[in-house]
């Protein structure tokens, strides 16, 4: 397990370090930062000077390092639109989308949990057909078009809901349902999918056997088993819903790093947008490494293959 | 776009019979609906020039927020109203297709090359080739795509084919995790090693064995990806960093229509449930085709 658990965090380590090179090497590439700082009109003296100022006359390779080895010691930069420390600008952001990426996730299992059991317990009945005709149609709603909805119908029409902001509980609603149905779909057909597989299995048969009541057999010993899978999908979908979190954030103006994030794309804030890639790349790298470990954990057989 | 492909799958199939294979095609419903809707859409946007009846760019001032027909104040001379601009909406969805279409169909195909050799590769080769392909993946997905995509598009600057190469460079990856794992399935099967054995070389193993076995994998992801590259385009023309104006991109039609929606909820509604309608269409054809080339068959 130790070994196992060394050579997963060492191949996370090199993950990391590749993604933050090439998401560095990626956004210099796509445009000249000097000439958006200086503006339109700019002479090209006034650039020159803020090349030299900003250290952007180095080679790629320098800059990369420099920034990598300041953003280690915890040193972002100092952000071109909103004149301050890049770290802290981003720290206090981390836990308005950490909380509506949690959110979400709860309640994509809340709605696909009990959906794919009653599917898979029932297959091919009326049930099933309704749960997969909601995930079919759910997967084409385009989660923009969804949130506006949303808006019209809980804050406009029926007027429960707060239409934007994030200083309240209840700003969170929306938000998370808009992000969240979104993942349902395909975790009820992970869960589906897995049940199926386990309730046809020995030990099931065993249990009904046994005279076992159908929902203690489904509950207890065939869901914890159909689990498994669903445990990497979250890791994974949680990476979704973070980076998704730029466009539900900027609809409902949700004060996060989405939103942040949006905001410093379109000023071309560039040190804050590399800060907030770079973070959610590690989270993402994290949040796999973790899911890896705790299958690990629970298959003997993923540590030793 | 995905139903091309259908003829060439009753060969792939195996064991079943091109009669039957036909009857499974008609006999399912959720392929028929999805490739009917989007045989539809794709006439639309071949035919937009005689379907319109206006160009989809002619301002009218003093013809705006016309609501459309089954509204009272509706009128038959513009059928689903006109915009803040007064530009016919009809014409703008029909021709909103278009780009929905070329999106969908060239990021799936950058990104469907990309992605189908990596996978290939790693898959046939394995060992220290596999190795490298696993880890590129890995990198990719660890990089937020939505958030990469709007930074890089708004640095360069939106426009339709920067939207188009940002996204196939960056949605390779859901085409080489599945063909991988496709091509180590087919890789040890028995007219592959026969295939060796009579020293045919890689390539020809490659495109000739390996590739028309996993074709309708393929062709399922390729229709995923289509439709995901749709909703993502949309995504970025609504923030605004997408396809730039006045190009009736659906996601840059609800963008313009937000500030109206609470009065004009139909401004909003109509590109909306065009995208959402799209989308439909090609992940039922791509759920579809995926049913009648499992082996035993679904349905």
């Amino acid at each position: 397990m130790i070994a196992f658990a060394i050579k997963r965090l060492g191949l996370a380590v090199l993950v990391a370090i590749t993604v933050s090179a090439l998401a560095f090497l990626l956004l210099r590439a796509s445009g000249d930062i000097a000439i958006a700082l200086a503006g339109e009109g700019a002479r090209s003296e006034d650039i020159e000077n803020i090349r030299r100022l900003y250290g952007l006359d180095r080679p790629l390779l320098v800059q990369y390092l420099d920034w990598l080895w300041k953003m280690l010691q915890g040193d972002f930069g100092q952000s071109l639109f909103f004149k301050t420390d890049v770290g802290p600008l981003v720290l206090a952001k981390l836990p308005t989308t950490a909380l509506l990426a949690l959110f979400s996730l709860l309640f994509a299992l809340a709605i696909s949990l009990p959906l794919g059991i009653l599917a898979a317990v029932y297959p091919n009945s009326w049930v099933d057909r309704l749960c997969l005709s909601l995930a079919v149609a759910g997967q084409a709603m385009p989660n923009f078009f969804f949130a506006l909805i949303l808006i019209i119908v809980l804050a406009v029409w029926f007027r429960v809901l707060p239409v934007s902001g994030s200083e309240s509980w209840s700003h969170f609603v929306m938000p998370t349902i808009a992000l969240g149905y979104y993942i349902a779909p395909a975790f009820m057909r992970l869960v589906r999918a897995g049940m199926i597989e386990v309730l046809a299995s020995d030990y099931i048969r065993t249990a009904r056997a046994k005279g076992l009541s159908g929902p203690t057999v489904i509950l207890k010993h065939a869901l914890r088993n159909a689990l498994v899978p669903v445990v990497a999908l979250a890791a994974v979908q949680l990476g979704f819903l973070l980076g998704g979190s730029v466009v539900i954030e900027t609809i409902f103006a949700l004060d996060g790093l989405g939103f942040l994030a949006y905001q410093s794309i379109t000023h071309k804030d560039l040190p804050v947008t590399q800060a907030i890639v770079a973070i959610l790349s590690f989270v993402y790298i994290g949040l796999t490494l973790a899911a890896d470990l705790a299958n690990a954990w629970l298959d003997p057989r993923i540590r030793v293959g | 776009m995905s139903e091309a492909y259908a003829p060439q799958l009753v060969e792939v199939a195996g064991p079943t019979s091109g009669a039957l294979m036909r009857r499974r095609i008609f006999g399912h419903k959720g392929l028929m609906f999805g490739a009917t809707l989007l045989l539809i859409i794709i006439l639309m946007a071949l035919l937009a020039p005689l379907l319109a009846p206006y160009d989809p760019y002619a301002q009218d001032l003093s013809r705006r927020l016309i609501p459309p027909i089954w509204h009272e104040k509706g009128t038959w001379e513009h059928i689903l109203g006109t915009d803040n601009l007064g530009r016919d909406y009809l014409s703008r969805v029909i021709y909103g297709a278009r780009i929905s279409l070329l999106i969908g169909l060239s990021v799936m195909v950058i990104s469907g090359l990309i992605g189908s050799a990596l996978g290939l590769a790693a898959g046939y080769f394995g060992g220290r080739v596999d190795m490298i392909v696993t880890f590129i993946v890995t990198v990719r997905l660890a990089m937020p795509l939505i958030l990469v995509a709007l930074a890089v598009v708004a640095m360069i600057g939106g426009s339709l084919w920067v939207v188009v190469l940002v996204l196939g460079l960056l949605k390779w990856d859901r085409f080489a995790v599945v063909m991988r794992a496709a091509t180590q399935q087919v890789r040890s099967l028995d007219y592959v090693i026969a295939a060796e054995a009579t020293g045919a070389s890689t390539p020809r193993i490659i495109i000739g064995e390996v590739l028309p076995n996993v074709l309708p994998h393929l062709v399922v992801v390729a229709s995923v990806e289509a439709a995901s590259a749709i909703l993502l385009e949309a995504a970025l023309s609504f923030l605004g960093l997408g396809v730039q104006p006045p190009l009736p991109s659906w996601g840059l039609m609800i963008a313009e229509a937000k500030t109206y929606m609470f009065f004009s909820f139909w401004l909003i509604a109509i590109p909306g449930t065009a995208l959402a309608l799209l989308v439909l269409a090609i992940n039922m054809v791509g759920d579809g085709i995926r049913d009648v080339t499992a082996p035993g068959g679904r349905n």
